[in-house]
């Protein structure tokens, strides 16, 4: 077996990439599927019309799309610069924190300044969270996957403690949840009807930010050749160092965005169960995005009509939730390999 | 306080309880020191440990015996180890991606199985796990008998396994070999040696280590598989290995200090569980790792050509 | 020695042997044979496919047609084991040691079947001692390698080669890293190696020293076999033309008044890495339209002054003075500044490979009123622009500014570096071996480039390990060894034998 680079990349490969590496995941999928003793095109059929069935559905997958943009985004930013960020899940519950504290009775604003304000301390949370993880990084090539990682088990267990503690809501009837935010701080619903919110849009608007961050601006071109060769950028004047640090306080403030985005927009308070793995999820929305930040809009729509329409199909079939999470689990493998396939032609002789 | 923690030191129960949780540390951390020797970061480790956890548990529930679900799940922890190894030495992938992908992959298929296999089970079935054997005469000795040699075998098999695998690492043409592959691939190579057998191998048995480490915690430490029961454990071996600076002893030292630290948490809690919250006593081992990982960083000595892929035929 | 001529079957050779990679085709149906005793060089300009060929001898790659026999029986492809048991031995250009590890273990991985119980210490220092007295070859087997010099490690090379009973000795320019008397005692030892009936191929683009130390030339270019000659039969004017072609002239430099100093360096001391690499009390002073050169072995504090005047470190200790203004280690106030930099290394610090040609061109102003609006938006279109001209300007062979920089041959990627850092009219160039690996029309074509910038009034410092380069080039010379920087002097006054002796630490006083 012999791997050799290609000399072009051409666009259409560069498309189909997460479309074949979908169907794989799928396929791969279709084996856990036959073992449940249900047939394969009806179950996953199933799963489709679960996410995408009727208005409720789409209003539903849409509204779990909304926090996969942003830990998507999240993850898709840190990546370009090669900067591991797995801990958008305790940065999203630094964001929900943050909101929790200044958003239930703390500051008093008008809605028009209460809920950018709510999105900045969340922002700010997230990103803070991730001061130590780059800096031991950057300062004492700590490798900042299991430094992050760690830091989700911490959050968690102080989000617990403020929960049963301190921040119990007395009105909860002693479920551990938070009080509310006030009625300023909440995001208001797009449509009638379902659950989804205003947060949606915002996590279009990161995206195209996101986008226009990495693709026009000195920051971006820093990010990427850092992420490229980081040594070539060192040699260029760009400060390495600089550069990392603040790729992953962006990427903590999307994540801790996406925290705020569940309280504020979705629940109204903070909960032990506020993310069912967001924060993982989104390293596989990156990836089939291949690190695009509009790609991360069409990846998380997947990504999140998987787990809606997977728990539609588990009701009506002997097939596990946990199917969802395993066909998540394959797509960054498979997205992997395709991406890989894209830039490299496998030969065997 | 402080006297109430001492006192603590002093019984043997507390070193006991220190031998039990170091046995899947150990086995976890000489897993991943096994893969980063060879140059293979190795991130599906919390994934390979949920999944050994799940395997060798759910063997013995089908009524398979308890050394069998070992093999079993040593099995199962290699078959990952290959795949992991199939993405990041054949193909030269990304080793942190890949290995978040084996452990998603992994932890949710694990639950997955266990769902197929026990559908309606409510609150967790138990298996007769592995069962405390005294060490005759050394048994015997205070304290240290009671500590030491009043394990179960798995513990055995955990503490055994440090001497062996320092003596293969150290003393053996594979263990150069493995070495070799990873402080540079080229130079095996060039002995006429296939660098990507003898990574994969590395990874292959160094996953089966891990899914060992997970099993112990099913079939020894406790007696059913929960959700998220592995909770981190992989990753602390992944910042023991560190801590350990790649050397299979100083992997036991650490990982008994931590497993030590561990004990006097538990017990400290019940001592202040009235003034200080138990969540401040579940973080300590999280933080602990990254304390671990910062005292170290400055001194490791990391295999130079970790996270390295090494393509065959590449032009240099 | 004699070569026997006749029909005897050959230890060695290669037939038809063709090697592709994409579009480039590195050996095309190469024939050649080889005999016990024999030192046959393989010249050839870099990029001829000297060392592909080798590799595929050796089993690295895997040839895409043709056959070679070992005694005229095929040789397995693309396996370094089976090379290594049928007796062939290779010493690579850069070396496959690792250097945690010690002496012994480097030579005896692979020497026992993996899966046994232990590995036989005792024996393989007793082995290794007595091949050390026998060749001349000394290596404390319990060193670790990276303790080692560079001459040291070589011998490694060599002794895990014969460790294993090489009867054809592959030595891929062995000498670029050696100084003159380390590459004398080399040909020392092939002589011994030779007597024993050892057959060695010996890559190398330098003349002198085939005509010197062959029996037979086989001379490549571009992949071809341009011609066989007895070196008895051979001249240098003869071996040229063959490895070029039709002959390029490298420049020469034409005498020139200094000027004012650009660089001063007062007694300046830098800790690195290692000791060698450390410098200890550095002096030199670098003028308006001069070159000066640096000599030295790798790894004697050349990168550590080449990262203190590329604005990546600052000294310890001392005055460091770059066009009027002290050293700094923020590369962009240096290239604002008018310093040019030419990295050592393309691949690894001068580029961004898969970032677009004109990303690359505008690296280091990235940030300037010119190219930022505002500081913040990069201006593509202006961008684009400047890249295109340049493209002309240089003779950039691409297809175009938003074309990938990796895809570029190493000529062409030089010559992107040469036109970033050299069309802002740079006061002070800092060419860290500037044509390293670059064919025959590339070096002329660097070089050029360099006296031109010289002439303009710019005062430079080369970096090589190639004397010749040195001599050719430069107004002073100056040597560097174990981070000590011999006084700069007029290269007319110097003999490659001095500077020689100065790289290995000899002769510093009388310099």
């Amino acid at each position: 077996m012999r791997i050799e680079a290609r000399q072009q990349v051409e666009v259409w490969r560069i498309v189909l990439a997460p479309i074949l590496a979908v169907l794989a995941a799928l396929v791969l999928g279709a084996g856990l599927i036959l073992w449940a003793g249900e047939a394969v095109f009806a179950s996953y059929w199933a799963l489709l019309k679960g996410a995408l069935g009727s208005s409720f559905a789409i209003n539903e997958t849409l509204t779990r799309t909304t926090p996969l943009i942003f830990t998507g985004l999240a993850a898709a930013v840190a990546f370009r610069a090669k900067f591991y960020n797995i801990g958008a899940e305790g940065q999203l519950y630094c964001g929900a924190l943050a909101a929790t504290f200044f958003g239930t009775g703390l500051v008093g604003l008008p809605p028009f300044l209460m809920i950018p304000f709510l999105m900045l301390v969340g922002a700010i949370a997230g990103g803070a969270i991730l001061i130590v993880p780059v800096l031991l990084k950057t300062h004492m090539k700590v490798d900042e996957v299991v430094t992050t990682l760690l830091l989700n088990f911490v959050i968690l267990l102080l989000v617990g403690y403020l929960l049963e503690g301190p921040w119990k809501d007395p009105m909860s009837l002693g479920w551990p949840q938070a009080a509310p935010i006030v009625d300023e701080g909440i995001w208001p619903p797009l449509l009638a009807k379902g659950r989804l919110h205003l947060g949606f849009v915002f996590a279009l608007i990161a995206a195209a930010l996101a986008w226009a961050l990495m693709r026009f601006t000195v920051w971006g071109y820093e990010i990427r050749a850092v992420g490229l060769n980081a040594s070539a950028a060192g040699f260029a004047g760009i400060g390495v160092n600089a550069t990392v640090i603040r790729t992953a306080l962006i990427s903590g403030g999307l994540a801790g965005l996406a925290g705020v985005s569940e309280v504020a927009g979705l629940k109204g308070y903070l909960t032990l169960d506020l993310s069912p793995g967001f924060g993982y999820a989104g390293i596989a929305v990156a990836m089939l995005a291949q690190l695009h930040p509009l790609g991360v809009i069409l990846s998380a729509f997947f990504i999140s009509a998987v787990y809606v329409g997977a728990d539609a199909m588990s009701r009506t079939t002997d097939i596990p939730t946990y199917i969802a999470d395993v066909l998540v689990g394959l797509s960054v493998l498979t997205i992997l390999v395709s991406v890989m396939l894209t830039r490299y032609r496998i030969r065997w002789s | 306080m402080i006297g109430d923690l001492l006192e603590i030191l002093l019984t043997a129960g507390f070193w006991a309880a220190t031998i039990r949780i170091v046995s899947p540390l150990i086995l976890g951390t000489l897993g991943e020191l096994i893969c980063e020797r060879a140059g293979v970061l190795n991130l599906g480790i919390e994934g390979i440990m949920t999944m050994g956890a799940m395997a060798g548990w759910m063997w013995v529930y089908q009524g398979g015996d308890l050394w069998g679900g070992i093999v079993f799940a040593a099995f199962i922890g290699a078959l990952f180890g290959m795949f992991h190894a199939g993405f990041t030495v054949y193909l030269g992938l990304s080793q942190h991606v890949t290995g978040i992908g084996i452990t998603l992959f992994a932890s949710s298929l694990s639950y997955y199985v266990f769902r197929m296999l026990l559908p309606t089970a409510t609150t967790p079935p138990k298996i007769t796990p592995f069962q405390p054997f005294a060490v005759p005469v050394l048994s015997d000795i205070p304290v240290i008998g009671e500590a030491l040699f009043t394990q179960t075998p798995l513990t055995y098999l955990a503490l055994l396994s440090v001497p062996a695998v320092w003596y293969v690492l150290e003393r053996t043409p594979l263990g150069l070999a493995v070495r070799m592959a990873g402080e540079n691939p080229v130079a095996v190579e060039s002995q006429g040696i296939d660098v990507l057998v003898v990574r994969t191998g590395a990874v292959m048995v160094g996953s089966a280590f891990m899914a060992i480490g997970g099993a112990f915690i099913t079939m020894s430490a406790f007696d059913a598989f929960y959700f998220g029961m592995i909770n981190g454990r992989g990753w602390i071996c992944v910042a023991l290995v560190i801590f350990a600076s790649w050397r299979p002893g100083k992997a036991l030292l650490g990982a008994l200090l931590f497993a030590g630290l561990d004990a006097l948490q538990v017990r400290a809690q019940q001592l202040a569980g009235a003034q200080i919250p138990y969540q401040f006593f579940l973080m300590a081992p999280y933080l602990l790792s990254i304390a671990a990982m910062v005292v170290m960083a400055r001194r490791a000595r990391y295999p130079k050509a970790l996270l390295v892929p090494f393509r065959r035929g590449d032009r240099v | 020695m004699t070569v026997k001529t006749g029909d005897v079957t050959p230890l060695l050779s290669f037939r038809g042997v063709t090697k592709r990679f994409g579009p480039l085709t590195a050996n095309d149906a190469i024939s050649l044979d080889l005999k016990a005793g024999e030192v046959l060089a393989l010249l050839g300009e870099n990029g001829a496919g000297k060392t592909t060929l080798m590799n595929i001898l050796f089993g690295h790659y895997m040839a895409d047609e043709g056959a070679i026999l070992i005694d005229g029986n095929p040789l397995p492809r693309g396996s370094t084991d089976a090379a290594i048991h049928a007796g062939i031995g290779m010493v690579h250009q850069h070396f496959t040691l690792a250097e945690n590890l010690t002496v012994l273990e480097n030579i005896t991985l692979g020497t026992e079947p993996l899966f046994s119980w232990r590995r036989n210490i005792r024996a393989a220092r007793e082995k290794i001692s007595s091949m050390a007295v026998e060749f001349g070859l000394d290596a404390d087997p319990d060193k670790l390698v990276g303790e080692l010099s560079v001459g040291e490690r070589q011998r490694v090379e060599i002794l895990k080669a014969l460790y294993r009973d090489a009867r054809i000795l592959i030595l891929d320019e062995p000498t670029a890293v050696l100084t003159p008397q380390e590459s004398d005692s080399l040909f020392q030892t092939l002589k011994k190696l030779t007597a024993r009936g050892l057959a060695v191929i010996f890559i190398s683009h330098k003349l002198n020293e085939i005509l010197s130390h062959t029996d037979r030339v086989v001379v490549l270019r571009r992949g071809k076999v341009a011609g066989t000659v007895k070196t008895s039969d051979a001249d240098r004017a003869g071996l040229a033309r063959m490895m070029v072609g039709e002959e390029v002239k490298r420049p020469t430099a034409e005498a020139m008044e200094p000027g004012a100093p650009v660089v001063r360096l007062a007694a300046v001391s830098c800790k690195a890495g290692s000791e060698a690499q450390s410098l200890k009390s550095v002096s030199l002073e670098i003028r308006a339209h001069e070159i000066v050169g640096l000599a030295g072995v790798a790894g004697n504090g050349q990168r550590t002054l080449a990262s203190l005047l590329s604005g990546l470190a600052v000294a310890d200790s001392g005055d460091v003075e770059i066009l009027g203004a002290p050293g700094t280690d923020d590369p962009t106030a240096l290239v604002a500044r008018g310093v040019a930099r030419i990295p050592e290394d393309r691949h690894a610090t001068g580029v961004v490979g898969e970032m677009p040609l004109w990303e690359n061109i505008i690296s280091e102003e990235r940030r300037s009123a010119e190219i930022a609006r505002a500081g913040i938006v990069i201006d593509k279109g202006r961008a684009l622009e400047r890249t295109r001209n340049l493209i002309k300007e240089f003779d950039i062979r691409c297809e175009g500014p938003e074309a990938e920089t990796r895809l570029l041959s190493g000529g062409n990627m030089q010559k992107l570096i040469l036109a970033r850092v050299l069309s802002r009219g740079p006061r002070f160039i800092l060419a860290n071996q500037p044509v390293r690996g670059l064919d025959e029309g590339a070096i002329a074509y660097v070089q050029r480039r360099l006296l031109e910038a010289r002439k303009e009034g710019a005062g430079i410092l080369l970096i090589s390990e190639d004397l010749d380069e040195l001599f050719a080039l430069s107004d002073r010379i100056a040597v560097m060894y174990h981070g000590h920087l011999s006084p700069a002097r007029p290269a007319s006054e110097l003999t490659v034998g001095e500077v020689g002796l100065m790289m290995s630490g000899q002769g510093a006083e009388a310099a």
